[in-house]
């Protein structure tokens, strides 16, 4: 039983968060090259990236956000290898603690508004390092507002924490392991009256089903009061009053 | 059934920790003060030569009779706030004062002995003009409202109206001013500017135009600021541009009469532009016929009107101030001059002659921390000798009213500049002079054990001479009674008490002006007025340095922006004492964007200011050497944000080494659809005691405690009530990564947010029901946390999970902040400022999303309250009991030295202070705690220890020998 309402309260969290997130596509990467026409039958912007180990920023294509148009918002990332170069740069950056940028430009997710381009870029961070130590794991979360227009994008890796491990192995930055996903607002909850007024009304109905508990004062407590008269009669009788005593003999 | 019971006990118990205040405990830990604002219009009551009052309408639409021997307020009348309530004119007749309210919307009179509403009448729409009271036959019995196309004429008695009339060609003519001498007629004077004069006879009695006609004067611009009805019936108009009088009798409609003033022997300048002062001290007869005439910013002229000649009485110069006052059948004209640099001398001339009156000399000493007299009124009394008497009120730029007598003692003092404070900060108060003493022995370095020794020997000594001082002290105040023992608060024993419950409050407001306040009896110790300030300006208060520093000095630094330049200064100061700091703060030649004091300290403890120009370099204050080097070393984790709410744009930058800026994130929210109202951060003095909340099955939930975290709050552009809605956007300060995006729906601000912990709490409109509405929103890490060590937000790769939950609150609120104590072990409290003038406390506890919808085993166990929609409001959590606080604009917090106390300041028109004590005094014994008892019973087991310890020791010592 004391269990319960954490589990209870766990999964009610976690249906919340998966109510969230509406849509959730992994992308491994691909070879360069290969053809991306398959899948662009959405409409699609680029995700650019920047990393410098003199903390300039030069924004260079990382891949490309492919949005779906129709009921269900939906996008999807195809993204290209890290080279031989900028494998060489990003582990420069991350050992002078510089920053890894990711932006996109501001769009529209709505079906009829994609095409229009808002001026200006949405831009987030992560330490360079973080990047690395996670090989090059991140998830990438598309904020919208309420018409679906884009608003912010973040980025963290997993893990997050950057503990100067030394990543050997070149083959392990080469290749994006992104988790995408779209957070649009969630509705904040009003004041639960009809909850509320039904369970007083279950408890009414209750009570008027339990004639018992509409009961008088001495109904309710007969027994009580009962007992108690006995046991005063009965302590009286025990001790009769030496006035008494004194009349009889 | 017994279940439920012992619930409702448990749930009893919990509620009312909540406590009200006892009777005898009003006044002893809570003081207020009453405002009302920068005085507009304001009127001696002079029907009873006794009466000692002056009635005020103010710019904060007060109306209000302060007593003339104290200066503290009769009674004071609020009105709405803005435009609604505005107070366009009052008028003093008898013991009715007849105020014109809202742009000539209502006409109310009053009666100005106890305050009450004589009559009230809603006026026909119309922008409001004028208002003048008119007499007939020697009796002041009407008062006229002149309007944009209308006039009308009310009975003084009960405000019915005798006659409305439209005025002719109102869509052309501009009716400004209106003027009766009690003849039967009333006279309505309209401009066409740079064309004529339409003047428009009404007769009393019926409102039928008795005469209508115009007069050349193409060169008068505005009417009511340069014309004026002077004598019998002459109206005189002063034109800047040729320097010269023009008069009109509005008797005989002739052409004006031009009469340069260098033909009456004045030269003026002509940059200034002259200004008329008349007086018409009875409303049933033609005005006077001398009057002022300013010719210059410091020049006066007294000229009378006689058989169409201007003569000249007197020439005032230098004279800054100059007003009419009459008493019984005599005028007079008192003239402000300076006298030498700290101090004016008013004087009395006779307003027939020019003639200076003997004794009448009144000496105004001007405070070094005040603003410029700006207006001048003069109460004029018969003294027996039939001589005339008279004190004034100086009104300075400040807002500050002075009241004087002859020959020049300050009665009383009101700061109005207090109605409108815009922020405050709370200071501690220093050590007293022997505490500094010890704590300056272990500052200074060590010279010699034999020099330590003495210097030790000697603080000890005095310490103990304070302290037997302090006993006597004790001693002889407890033999006086209460009432007898004066406790004045001057700058000399300002000192913190055992458990720093008073405190320096130091206040801006509005209009430029600072104020030390202590807390515990609400005494202004020092004021200083910044003259520089913009009409428009933004402030921000930061402590640099606390108390806690000596010998350092403490110091306040206030951030004033221009809000439409966004240029900006600093003004440095010592808060204890309010003396501008000998420390020159930067000149700041570009705007400032942001500003942010960081924890780092200088050598001399002064915390580290940073702002940001609008090139987005950063500049920092103090910038000695070591603050550079210290900004060097810690710039890779300087983080700032910068919001435009213009175009809904939010982006975050990093400091580098060379303090120029790099930008790391932006965020973009469509000002098309919602714009930005709010962001709001921690306190940066809050402790958060507890990391986590123990569930019912003994399990943590540990709470999401971000530094950084912001809470944003925009609203909808759309108003449509269906569509509208606030969004509630929780953001990483550092990362620009959104925590939690939530929208209200149907709903619309103004929206008041606390956020605090690791929880927000804010409350709207509801369009859909009609009604005010909390929501709290609490974030937690999980059953365990990600990195129990440090916070960074760079290295927190999970989402907190969020909860929210909603609530009807049944009353609107004007403010709100919740309570902050020492260590945050205390719960916390919400306090809510009501539009009623009460300030409520409202426990956390009811704004908790964890509330139960269905009462289970575990959350009895948590005291979590079922949940409920309806917020209660409780008589017994209202602070301030019946004293009220008019127009609550913020509410301030400060923890004291006492864990369960929190310091309280509600501010609006009214100032009021308090202490709050969440969770009860747990730290603190009772008033009435009986120390004799618990000595006497402690005393008598020590004996009885005693005793039995030596009847044992006899005892045992028989038994030895048996």
């Amino acid at each position: 039983m004391p269990r319960s309402v954490t589990i209870h309260f766990a999964v009610l969290s976690s249906l919340y968060f998966l109510l969230l997130s509406r849509f959730v596509n992994c992308n491994n990467g691909r070879r360069i090259g290969d053809s991306l026409d398959a899948e662009l039958s959405g409409f699609s912007v680029p995700l650019e990236h920047s990393f410098e180990v003199d903390d300039v920023t030069n924004f260079r294509v990382r891949g490309a956000l492919i949005l779906k148009p129709g009921r269900e918002q939906s996008v999807s990332l195809s993204q290209n290898q890290l080279s031989e170069e900028d494998r060489i740069k990003l582990k420069e950056v991350a050992a002078v603690d510089g920053l890894y940028k990711v932006r996109i430009p501001r769009v529209s997710l709505q079906a009829d508004r994609m095409e229009h381009q808002m001026e200006g870029h949405l831009t987030a961070f992560v330490r360079a390092c973080a990047m690395v130590e996670s090989h090059l794991s991140d998830v990438l979360m598309l904020h919208t507002d309420v018409s679906g227009v884009l608003i912010a994008v973040s980025i963290v890796t997993i893990p997050g924490a950057c503990r100067g491990t030394e990543v050997e192995d070149e083959v392990d930055l080469e290749v994006f392991n992104t988790t995408l996903t779209v957070m649009a607002p969630v509705s904040a909850p009003g004041p639960e009256t009809a909850f509320f007024l039904e369970r007083l009304e279950q408890e009414t109905e209750k009570n008027r089903k339990n004639p018992q508990e509409q009961k008088s004062f001495f109904a309710k407590y007969w027994y009580l009061i009962l007992g108690g008269a006995i046991f005063l009669m009965l302590s009286n009788s025990a001790q009769p009053p030496p006035g008494g005593a004194r009349e009889q003999s | 059934m017994a279940k439920i019971i012992l619930l409702f006990l448990k749930l009893l118990g919990v509620l009312y920790t909540a406590q009200a205040v006892f009777e005898d405990q009003v006044g002893k830990f809570d003081w207020k003060q009453q405002y009302v604002g920068s005085v507009r219009f304001a009127h001696f009551d002079n029907q009873i030569q006794s009466s000692k009052k002056v009635l005020v309408a103010t710019e904060k639409n007060v109306f209000a009779a302060i007593n003339t021997r104290t200066g503290e307020l009769f009674w004071r009348h609020v009105d709405k706030a803005g435009p609604e309530g505005n107070i366009d004119a009052l008028l003093l007749q008898g013991q009715d004062a007849v105020m014109v309210v809202g742009d000539g919307r209502i006409l109310r009179s009053w009666e100005v002995n106890v305050g009450g509403l004589n009559w009230e009448m809603v006026l026909d729409s119309g922008s409001f003009q004028s208002a003048s009271l008119v007499g007939h036959q020697e009796h002041v019995k009407y008062v006229a409202v002149l309007k944009k196309a209308a006039i009308s004429l009310h009975y003084l008695s009960n405000g019915h109206q005798k006659w409305i009339e439209n005025l002719p060609e109102s869509d052309s003519v501009d009716y400004q001013s209106v003027y009766s001498e009690g003849k039967g007629e009333v006279f309505v004077l309209g401009l066409v500017p740079h064309s004529h004069i339409t003047v428009v006879v009404y007769s009393i009695d019926d409102g039928e135009i008795l005469k209508q006609f115009t007069v050349e004067a193409p060169w008068m611009s505005d009417l009511q600021s340069s014309c004026s009805v002077i004598g019998k019936g002459m109206l005189t108009c002063v034109d800047a541009s040729s320097l010269s009088l023009n008069m009109l009798d509005l008797h005989a409609h002739s052409e004006m009469n031009q009469i340069p003033l260098q033909s009456i022997g004045l030269e003026a300048s002509s940059s200034f532009r002259p200004v008329l002062v008349s007086s018409q001290p009875n409303a049933a007869r033609p005005p006077l016929s001398e009057f002022f005439l300013q010719i210059g910013p410091d020049q006066h002229v007294l000229l009378q009107l006689n058989n169409g000649q201007i003569l000249t009485l007197r020439d005032f110069k230098p004279a800054m101030l100059v007003s009419f006052a009459t008493t019984g059948e005599k005028t007079v004209a008192a003239v402000m001059s300076p006298k030498n640099k700290t101090a004016s001398s008013i004087n009395l001339f006779s307003a027939e002659t020019g003639r200076r009156l003997l004794d009448t000399t009144l000496i105004f000493t001007m405070d070094p921390n005040g603003g410029n007299p700006e207006r001048l009124y003069v109460q004029a009394f018969l003294k027996k000798d039939d001589s005339v008497g008279y004190r004034v009120i100086v009104q300075t730029e400040d807002h500050q009213l002075t009241y004087i007598q002859q020959p020049g003692r300050v009665l009383w003092t009101r700061e109005e500049a207090l109605s409108d404070v815009v922020t405050m900060e709370m200071v501690d108060l220093p050590l007293t002079a022997t505490q500094a003493e010890l704590e300056g022995e272990f500052g200074k370095k060590a010279d010699g054990l034999m020099s330590m020794v003495l210097k030790r020997l000697s603080s000890q000594l005095i310490l103990l001479q304070a302290w037997v001082s302090h006993l006597w002290k004790l001693f002889y105040d407890a033999r006086q009674p209460r009432s007898q023992v004066k406790n004045e608060v001057t700058i000399e024993n300002l000192s913190r008490d055992e458990f720093n419950l008073q405190k320096m409050m130091v206040m801006v407001t509005a209009s430029g002006k600072l104020f030390g306040i202590d807390s515990k009896t609400g005494t202004i110790v020092w004021k200083h007025y910044l003259d520089n300030v913009p009409s428009n300006a933004a402030f921000k208060l930061m402590v640099q340095r606390t108390t806690a520093h000596f010998p350092h000095p403490p110091q306040c630094t206030l951030l004033i922006k221009d809000k439409d330049t966004g240029l900006a200064m600093l003004h440095v100061f010592n808060p204890i004492y309010g003396k501008k700091s000998h420390v020159t703060p930067p000149l700041l030649p570009q705007p400032i964007l942001q500003s942010m004091l960081l924890p780092l300290m200088d050598q001399d403890y002064a915390k580290v200011l940073l702002l940001v120009d609008n090139q987005y370099k950063v500049s920092a204050f103090p910038s000695t050497k070591n603050v550079l080097q210290q900004l060097q070393d810690v710039a890779s984790s300087v983080f700032f944000f910068l919001i435009d709410a213009d175009q809904g744009r939010l982006s975050g930058y990093r400091l580098r080494t060379d303090l120029s800026t790099e930008l790391i994130w932006e965020v973009v929210i469509p000002a098309e659809v919602q714009k930005i109202v709010t962001v709001n951060g921690k306190k940066a003095n809050e402790h958060v005691h507890s990391q986590g909340r123990v569930m019912g099955d003994r399990s943590v939930l540990y709470k999401y405690l971000n530094p950084n975290l912001l809470a944003l709050v925009t609203e909808s552009t759309d108003q449509h009530q269906e569509r509208s809605f606030v969004g509630i956007i929780l953001i990483d300060g550092v990362t620009g990564r959104i925590i939690h995006e939530a929208v209200q729906r149907k709903a619309r601000g103004p929206v008041h947010i606390v956020h605090s912990e690791n929880w927000v709490v804010y409350e709207y409109w509801s369009t859909k029901s009609r009604r005010v509405e909390f929501s709290v929103i609490e974030l937690y890490e999980g059953m365990e946390l990600y990195n129990s060590t440090v916070f960074s937000s760079l290295d927190r790769p999970h989402a907190p999970q969020v909860l929210q939950q909603s609530y009807i609150f049944p009353s609107a609120i004007s403010a709100m902040d919740a309570t902050l104590t020492e260590k945050g072990i205390t719960s916390r409290h919400l306090l809510i400022g009501l539009p009623s003038g009460g300030i409520l406390s409202l426990p956390k506890m009811f704004l908790d999303p964890r509330r139960p919808e269905i009462v289970s085993e575990q959350s009895r166990e948590e005291n979590l309250i079922p949940y409920a929609p309806e917020l209660p409001i409780r008589t017994e959590w209202f602070i301030n009991y019946n004293q009220s606080v008019s127009r609550v604009r913020g509410i301030y917090t400060a923890p004291s030295g006492l864990e369960s106390t929190c310091l309280v300041v509600a501010y609006g028109l009214d100032i009021y202070q308090t202490r709050v004590y969440p969770s009860k005094q747990f730290d603190v014994l009772k008033d009435d705690y009986d120390y004799m008892l618990i000595s006497s019973v402690l005393l008598a087991l020590f004996f009885a220890t005693m005793i039995s310890k030596r009847l044992a020791e006899v005892k045992l010592l028989n038994r030895a020998w048996r």
